[in-house]
């Protein structure tokens, strides 16, 4: 281990530069959140990640985003266990009839003001699974989304310019 | 010893492909029941389908013979003789069946849904298509017994970045005495979407029925769809397939062996096998156009190629990969208060596996010798050098070590299908008449099982077993007697599925 500690220590870092925020997600923003909202949320974001009925290719992204090339928390962004605790509401999946309640409970339990961040192609309108007895569709027929970020799954690159845009749009736009 | 499959008395269906199917009388279907309980033959799946005729379907592995076949039973009054009354793997699959189609397993031991948590607005959505009775059912869990017991109920939602499902944990002190799982949570209704869909359009939803196993599943379909259409498709879509099916397998076990450490807080593991499956992903990515090459296979072969560069790019990768992971599984091996927490924790008994037909590196960590590459096999693999690794300690810690040895044989697979790519076209278009197919294909968690009938090029039924259905139940088995703390090591051991298992 001492080894491997070492190396670590002497190599340099894997974390790779930011990307640029999303220039879509900045204008979805700026049309559904309010400026003062994110003056208030600042710059360090708790985020709570909910399945909704994702086929599990969103979640191994978002996974992803801990890892060393994507660092997320350098951004002031973590995950948190309990939705009690978060800003953010990360939802994939086609919501299921199964899981509307729960989804339901868990945005109830997030205390204001909170955003919630539809995430991957069924999160937007229940994509390929729409029609079924089982889904209900999108997150946004659920509880309200401020921002999508598509991508079957998104890639990690993706995602984080997403929730950049979170966090640079309440310095760039809105309203004076 | 005679096989099983030839003593079974019954009908042979014409086009059904690549192993027999037979029509059953009840009496005959109560005794395959017997011989799977008796432990003569193992069950790989039960399911329904409507058609003229109301039918149960069950495909049985002759373990002696590896012969497969599937046996079917006509149910006009909407009954079938519970196999799960005998042989207790079957009784998730039939309450599943009773949700989604209304059939009745007559004897059944366990009568409460499964799949139909009372949310949706039909009742036997793929049968009769009843209106939902008006009033939510409360579902009973089961009774527990005993002096200072509490129970903890976790989830749907739980508190990591995972899919969701309901845990009923019933605890003496820290010491768990019984887990009583509850799934369906993410039931998307993929099986009823698939009725009457095109092939293309039923191929994308199993590359999405879980997401970690895209490419298995993909494979699993196209050998279901492959085998109705009774064509064969090219070698190199053969070898491409086997080499994202083996990226996949690298990029789940990386990932995972971490995550197990990370569940006993050691960090450092998780951090760089996070580093191994993100450099697996981008050589997937650079290669295919995908990081997780979804949608790359697909019936009649493969919708990508390996470019000029891609060879190299995969061999250097592995080679660097090889070189950090020798390190990190000595720092597995020797750091003492990981395996304390490892080994002897959350152990599957070995005839349970056995009873299961356990898939995968649960199965195989308990002694069942079983992996759909070698058995029944397909292409390319019958061609490759490779062996399965079994344990028989049953522990997180044999299960971890299935996995790297797993890691260890995918390497060397993939240096074999890079030296041997043939070459060729990568797929043929799909013609045929309609037919029934099963497919098999062996994912990082174990074995994918599809069944299809198609109606000329469209999918009339199609039933999909994500290898979570034999394994679940022996979580439940597993963490008995083990302490709460230690029900994330074993379950992310496990690592069952929750969107496959619940379609």
């Amino acid at each position: 281990m001492r080894q491997t500690l070492f190396e670590s220590l002497t190599r340099g870092p894997l974390t790779e530069a930011p990307p640029p925020p999303d220039a879509a997600a900045l204008a979805e923003l700026a049309a559904n959140v309010e400026r003062s909202a994110r003056r208030r949320l600042g710059r360090s974001l708790a985020i709570r990640e909910i399945d909704a009925g994702s086929c599990n290719g969103c979640e191994l992204e978002i996974h992803a985003l801990n890892n060393a090339f994507y660092d997320l928390e350098r951004f002031g962004l973590r995950f948190v266990a309990s939705p009690r605790h978060a800003d953010v509401l990360l939802v994939t999946g086609p919501v299921t009839r199964n899981m509307r309640q729960a989804l339901e409970r868990t945005y109830n339990a997030t205390p204001d003001p909170k955003w919630v961040v539809a995430v991957g192609d069924c999160a937007a309108d229940g994509g390929i699974f729409c029609g079924s007895y089982g889904v209900v569709g999108g997150v946004g027929a659920v509880v309200p989304v401020d921002l999508h970020i598509k991508g079957c799954p998104p890639s990690p690159v993706k995602l984080l310019q997403g929730l950049l845009a979170l966090l640079e749009g309440g310095a760039t736009t809105g309203p004076a | 010893m005679t096989a099983l499959t030839d003593t079974l008395q019954g009908e042979r269906v014409d086009h059904h492909r690549p192993w027999p199917r037979l029509v059953l009388t009840r009496d005959a279907w109560h005794k395959v029941a017997s011989e799977i309980a008796a432990g003569h033959a193992s069950l790989l799946g039960l399911w329904a389908d409507t058609g003229a005729v109301r039918t149960v379907h069950m495909a049985i592995l002759d373990d002696s013979t590896t012969d497969i076949a599937v046996v079917s039973l006509e149910c006009p009054d909407g009954t079938f003789p519970s196999v799960g009354a005998l042989h207790p793997p079957a009784i998730r699959f039939e309450r599943a069946i009773h949700s989604l189609f209304g059939l009745e397993p007559a004897g059944a031991p366990d009568a409460r849904p499964w799949l139909d948590l009372g949310f949706w607005d039909v009742q036997y959505p793929l049968g009769a298509r009843a209106p939902a009775p008006a009033a939510r059912p409360v579902y009973e869990f089961l009774p527990v017994e005993g002096e200072s017991l509490h129970q903890i109920p976790v989830g749907p939602v739980h508190a990591g970045i995972i899919e969701p499902g309901h845990f009923r944990f019933t605890a003496g002190g820290e010491t768990i005495v019984r887990l009583e799982q509850r799934l369906g949570y993410v039931h998307k209704g993929i099986e009823s979407l698939m009725a009457g869909a095109t092939i293309e359009t039923a191929a994308k939803l199993a590359a999405r029925t879980s997401g970690d196993s895209t490419v298995a599943y993909g494979i699993a379909f196209a050998h279901a769809v492959e085998a109705a259409l009774d064509i064969d498709v090219p070698l190199r879509a053969r070898y491409l397939r086997a080499l994202m099916a083996e990226l996949e397998r690298l990029a789940n076990h990386f990932g995972d062996i971490g995550a197990i450490c990370n569940d006993a807080s050691f960090s450092i593991m998780h951090a760089h096998c996070a580093i191994l499956r993100e450099l697996v992903l981008r050589v997937a990515d650079a290669c295919f156009g995908h990081r997780l090459m979804m949608d790359r296979v697909i019936p009649g072969g493969v919708a990508c190629d390996l470019g000029a560069g891609g060879a190299n790019l995969i061999r250097g990768t592995l080679a660097d990969a090889r070189r950090q992971f020798a390190r990190l599984i000595e720092l597995y091996d020797n750091t003492a208060s990981l395996q304390d927490r490892m080994a002897g924790t959350g152990i599957v008994q070995a005839d349970l596996a056995r009873q299961f037909a356990a898939p995968g590196y649960v199965g195989r960590a308990s002694g069942r010798n079983f992996d759909a590459r070698k058995t029944p096999g397909y292409p390319p693999y019958d061609r490759l050098d490779f062996s399965v690794p079994v344990l028989t300690a049953g522990d997180v810690n044999a299960r971890v070590w299935v996995r790297i040895r797993e890691v260890e044989q995918s390497m060397a697979l993939i240096g074999q299908i890079l030296d041997r790519l043939p070459d060729g076209p990568t797929a043929i278009p799909l013609a045929g008449d309609s037919g029934e197919g099963l497919g098999l294909a062996e994912g990082f968690r174990g074995d994918v099982l599809i069944w299809v009938r198609l109606d000329g090029l469209r999918v009339a039924r199609c039933h999909l077993r994500d290898p979570s259905w034999l394994q679940w139940p022996l979580l439940e088995t597993a963490i008995e007697g083990n302490i709460v703390a230690d029900f994330p090591l074993c379950n992310k051991s496990f690592n069952c599925s929750y969107s496959g298992h619940d379609l």
